[in-house]
């Protein structure tokens, strides 16, 4: 079957190309080679830190800056941006907090650059806290990911104990402190400011902005929050240029991503690769294709479970790129591809993401709080085919009535999916419930 | 200083000039634009959780939360457009959708907020078909009922007792659609303002239990009135139906109490019936039988002919009925009044025994030294207020019994003389700006002037005293006392007064609400008792006359600050009870003696003659500084710490006679009052 499909090609360039090892970032994604030091260091980590920290902050922050880099926690803000936002010189403590607190359902990328690469992180988290003079860092992991916390600190032990960080951090004049902590596993500690309120030991709620963390962020001092990919590619931009990092990819949309695909494709992968690589082309080439082939694609959710899925046309020729997937009405997220294929309901897909999202809603502010048991309650009969096609507009209404509304982003990210099922597939909707009513009677 | 400077920003199209640290909701309530809300409340931190006051910001993407979104030079806000209405029409259908249809059956019925912004952004009906969420109630001790089901997560109450009361005792447990307020471990809120939480709730969540089903808040009367169980002189709104009173609420005086009361004014209503003294009784044949007026005016008027009387004044007391009998009273002489009947320690100015800091300076403090008392039982308003200073980083001193506050205290010793501790003065020679309070049981017994003086001395060296302030303070907890003291009611002695007139040739003790009566000091006198409630005083008197509670009668009492509020009435004397000046009148007239006021008002308007700065409502009466003692050798004498008040629920006659104090004592401080019987 794979054979057959015609891959679509890149219109400008008119050949298929795969992103070149030497040019990935992240070398040992799949643990083949040792992860710790001793690999890290013939990966190329480490090897002139020292020369980086030396530059002045502002060229550090103007380099990635210049590098395109966006974020790669599922904004896709622009990282050199953010830094420059930090106040400079106040004479406080600044902090970097790195947000390992991956559980976007189908998302395991920081997972696997933790687990296999972690000195990247480090040598990243140390190059980003100099940027933004903070002397501190802290990498709010993941309650779950036990074994990676493990290696983590095991990457940290071995950094502090070599001088790579610590007082005097890689011979250069700069002090800095790493220090791991570990969520308790709840969704919402992944949005920014609910992880600083984590971090501060309370609940786990998300922070009214403004203000921003930039200005008043843990402890109520200047914080930057990066996500752990976005800090750990910097260390590779910075020795290789920003000139590199921008030839890769398409325009605004540069460098490589960590793509993760699972769901109905023959080999589930996390994989690096190219920005702006056509989805199927993603999905062909590393994933052995669709369960089933191409046709029985019925559609995929591009970005984590928070962004609206796509239809199997519009799957054949976007590209993973934020600015494209955004035109089309989803988002690249943190680019967890989930594929769903025909032999799946693919309401009971979004009735799952629902009862997800009503879970994992902090109960602070009232839309996100009432809405998302609601939605959850029309998913399950919609499943059932017991909602009319009055009631699927009275639920695509809800799903309008908290999107925008909420203190935090996990509102839009519950309303989101469902309003892509309704968009795409209302007619199958419908016709479910028509069925049904036959049945009956 | 936070700059204040004006920035022009437009609201609806309508250009204004406002100060720029104010928040989008502010401005928009200065351009008379209505922003509903539940969570917002202009006494707490901000929550942004309801999301009802959303409104639309020029150029920004999405609605945004009036309450959080600070101002910003230029800024366009429109409240009134189609979006902003479809937002807060979303907000409120989800509100909706779990609270219970109950409003026929809520005590918030007819003042809830819910209820109001319904009308403006419910649907007319429900599109919500699925199964309702219940919440099981929970218990928050014998004066806050809950439904929880109808809570709406606005984190009012939550954010009242951590940020106001100072107990972190409620939360919210649990996250999204299963999150429920709660007590810690579901025990009672032990703070002495938990009350306030029912008025703070803007739903039928948090509501009054003694109040439950007794009243719709339509059928109310509603009468202005003066908080007398403690000497701040809270405001209050008492809400009675015909000669009943089934309520009493908070009126907003920034000055004194915010927005806040104690729970003992709030909920000891109940004793105003209880145990009243309804008709006049006389002893006869070694017990008090009763009686009416004729026989009894009739036996005093008789008695008084040929006796020397002493008039006690009691705690509550309002200063006209005090007015009434001192009038009364000289005519048998001088210095046979006396309210100091805790021999209470005072000097010849209005500055030695008030609270000369103003109450909403208090939290302008760096350093406070509670010397002698208890601020949390005594007086919970100003507790409230060092707890806010505590908040703002000032340190907090204890001088005497080491008792525990809401807030930390550092512990210096029993003994006054602690105030020259080394360590305790190098950090009030660094304080900007230090408040002493002494609590006046303190000083109680005190023996010598000396010691008086000496205080008056540090303060001024360390410059607690200078020329437009005075932060030494004196606290007693009583309402009456204040008012009394300023028209005179009180022997000359400075120290040990009421020790010192029982040593006099007295024979007749007429007490105006004051149980000191019962003191056994007074067993060979002829006791005469004017109140309204029968305890021990009533029980050992051999006439006991009935007279109106202050909310029977119109009635002056002066604060703690010296600032004179009105007690007003609510309705008809319960009984036979008269007023003491009526009573005072005929007995002059029996006793052939001057009392010319024939109305209450023309007795007001002699006393407003003779005190004019009484006559001036709500205005604190100023007093040059207290007179600059200079003491060479400043020696403080050792005092006993006095316990006025043990119990904040049982302080005083009327409280002691309520139901609901008596099931606080026992469920919030753990004290059975009775052995239960097994």
């Amino acid at each position: 079957m794979v054979n057959q499909i015609k891959l679509v090609l890149r219109k400008e360039e008119g050949v298929q190309r795969m992103l070149n090892t030497k040019d990935k970032i992240f070398q040992n994604l799949h643990g083949f080679e040792e992860p710790f030091l001793e690999g890290a260091l013939k990966r190329g980590s480490w090897s002139n830190t020292n020369e980086i920290l030396s530059k002045n902050q502002n060229d550090v922050i103007e380099m990635v800056k210049s590098s395109q880099l966006r974020g790669r926690g599922g904004a896709g803000f622009s990282t050199g941006l953010k830094w420059s936002f930090m106040p400079k010189d106040t004479g406080k403590q600044h902090y970097l907090v790195v947000n390992a607190d991956e559980s976007e359902p189908g998302t395991c990328k920081d997972r696997e650059i933790i687990r296999n690469d972690p000195h990247t992180l480090i040598e990243g988290c140390l190059i980003a806290s100099y940027a933004i003079q903070a002397t501190k860092c802290y990498i709010y992991i993941r309650g779950e990911y036990h074994f990676e916390y493990i290696q983590l600190e095991k990457a940290i032990a071995e950094a502090y104990e070599k001088g790579l960080i610590g007082k005097k951090a890689c011979g250069s004049n700069f002090d800095f402190d790493l220090y791991v902590h570990r969520g308790a596993g709840a969704y919402i500690c992944g949005e920014e400011t609910a992880l600083l309120e984590s971090l501060e030991g309370k609940k786990g709620q998300p922070r009214l902005k403004p203000p921003f963390p930039a200005g008043v962020g843990l402890y109520g001092m200047p914080t930057t929050i990066n996500n752990v990919e976005s800090i750990a590619v910097v260390p590779t931009i910075l020795r290789r240029g920003s000139d590199w990092f921008k030839k890769i990819g398409t325009e605004n949309n540069t460098g490589t991503k960590v793509f993760c695909i699972s769901g109905n494709v023959n080999k589930p992968c996390t994989i690096e690769e190219e920005m702006g690589i056509p989805l199927q082309e993603l999905i062909e080439k590393h994933c052995d294709g669709v369960d089933g082939g191409w046709d029985n694609l019925k559609a995929i959710i591009p970005g984590g479970s928070s962004t609206p899925m796509l239809p199997k046309n519009v799957c054949e020729t976007v590209r993973m790129n934020f600015d494209d997937l955004k035109a089309y009405g989803s988002g690249l997220g943190t680019a967890g591809v989930i594929v769903v294929n025909k032999n799946n309901d693919i309401s009971e897909v979004i009735e799952r993401f629902s009862h997800f999202y009503k879970h994992e809603s902090c109960g602070q502010c009232t839309p996100c709080r009432e809405g998302t048991g609601w939605m959850y309650r029309m998913m399950q009969k919609l499943v059932r085919g017991e909602i009319s096609p009055e009631q699927i507009e009275l639920l695509e209404n809800v799903t309008k009535q908290i999107e925008g509304h909420t203190i935090c982003a996990l509102g839009d990210a519950a309303a989101w999916p469902i309003q892509g099922l309704i968009k795409n597939f209302k007619s199958e909707l419908i016709e479910k419930y028509n069925k049904r009513n036959l049945k009956a009677s | 200083m936070t700059d204040t400077s004006l920035i022009k920003i437009k609201i609806n199209n309508k250009e204004l000039e406002v100060d720029k640290n104010l928040t989008v909701m502010q401005a928009c309530e200065i351009a008379g634009e209505e922003i509903p809300r539940f969570c917002y409340h202009d006494k707490l931190s901000i929550a942004g959780n309801c999301r009802m006051c959303l409104v639309e910001i020029e150029k920004a993407p999405k609605l945004v939360s009036s309450c959080t979104m600070p101002l910003m030079e230029g800024m366009s806000v429109i409240t009134n457009s189609e979006k902003v209405n479809a937002g807060r029409k979303g907000v409120m259908e989800f509100l909706l959708i779990n609270h219970p249809l109950d409003c026929p059956i809520c005590d918030q019925g007819g003042e809830c907020d819910l209820q109001d912004q319904a009308m403006y952004y419910g649907f007319d009906k429900s599109r919500y078909s699925e199964n309702k969420r219940a919440v099981d109630n929970k218990n928050m001790g014998p004066l806050v009922n809950t439904i929880m089901t109808r809570c709406i997560h606005c984190t009012r109450c939550v954010r009242f007792a951590t940020e106001v009361a100072g107990v972190p005792e409620l939360g919210m447990l649990g996250r999204g659609e299963n999150a429920e307020i709660t007590t810690y471990l579901e025990n009672s809120i032990t703070s002495e303002l938990s009350g306030n939480v029912i008025d703070l709730c803007p739903v039928g969540a948090l509501t009054s239990k003694p109040y439950q089903f007794k009243a719709r808040p339509w059928e109310l009367k509603r009468t202005d009135s003066i908080d007398i169980f403690d000497s701040v002189g809270s405001n209050i709104r008492i809400d009675s139906r015909a000669e009943e009173i089934l309520r009493v609420t908070p009126r907003t005086n920034e000055d004194i109490n915010e927005e806040w009361i104690s729970d003992k004014v709030r909920f000891n209503y109940d004793g105003y019936y209880q145990q009243r003294i309804d008709t006049p009784y006389i002893r006869k044949n070694q017990r008090l039988q009763i009686s009416n007026w004729d026989e009894t005016v009739k036996v005093l008027t008789n008695k008084l002919k040929a006796s020397q009387p002493l008039a006690l004044i009691g705690e509550l007391v309002d200063v006209e009925t005090g007015y009434a009998v001192k009038k009364f009273m000289q005519n048998f002489g001088e210095d046979n009044v006396e309210c100091r009947t805790d021999n209470q320690f005072i000097h010849n100015n209005l500055n030695s025994f008030r609270f000369n800091t103003p109450i909403n300076k208090i939290e302008d403090s760096d350093l406070i030294v509670l010397i002698g008392t208890n601020p949390k039982i005594e007086t919970p308003i100003i507790n409230h207020k060092i707890f806010k200073a505590y908040n703002n980083g000032a340190q907090i001193f204890n001088i005497g019994e080491n008792i525990s506050l809401n807030y930390e205290t550092k512990y210096l010793g029993t003994k006054l003389s602690e105030l020259e501790n080394e360590k305790f003065l190098k950090n009030i020679k660094k304080s900007k700006n230090p408040i002493i309070i002494i609590g006046s049981s303190y000083l109680n017994n005190l023996k010598n002037v000396h010691t008086y003086k000496s205080l008056i001395s540090f303060s001024h060296q360390f410059k607690l005293i200078t020329k437009d302030k005075n932060n030494l303070n004196f606290l007693n907890p009583f309402a009456s006392r204040i008012g009394q003291l300023l028209i005179g009611n009180t022997t000359k002695n400075h120290c040990e007064p009421f020790t010192k007139l029982l040593n006099q040739k007295f024979d007749t003790v007429l007490s105006f609400g004051s149980e000191k009566i019962a003191d056994s000091s007074f067993d060979s006198y002829y006791r005469v008792y004017f109140g309204h409630h029968g305890d021990e005083g009533a029980m050992k008197s051999d006439l006991v006359l009935p007279t109106p509670l202050f909310t029977e009668k119109n009635g002056i009492f002066v604060n703690i600050e010296g600032r004179p509020q009105e007690a007003r009435k609510c309705h008809n004397p319960i009984g036979s009870g008269k007023e003491e000046w009526v009573i005072l009148k005929k007995l002059s007239q029996n006793l052939s003696y001057d009392f010319e006021p024939n109305t209450f008002d023309e007795l007001r308007e002699e006393l407003f003659k003779k005190h004019p700065k009484l006559f001036e409502f709500q205005e604190i009466i100023h007093e040059d500084s207290s007179e600059p003692f200079v003491v060479e050798d400043i020696l403080f004498e050792d005092c006993k710490p006095l316990k006025l008040i043990e119990n904040f629920y049982m302080s005083d006659i009327i409280s002691k006679n309520s139901v609901t104090m008596a099931k606080c004592v026992e469920e919030i401080l753990d004290k059975p009052l009775m052995e239960k019987s097994a």
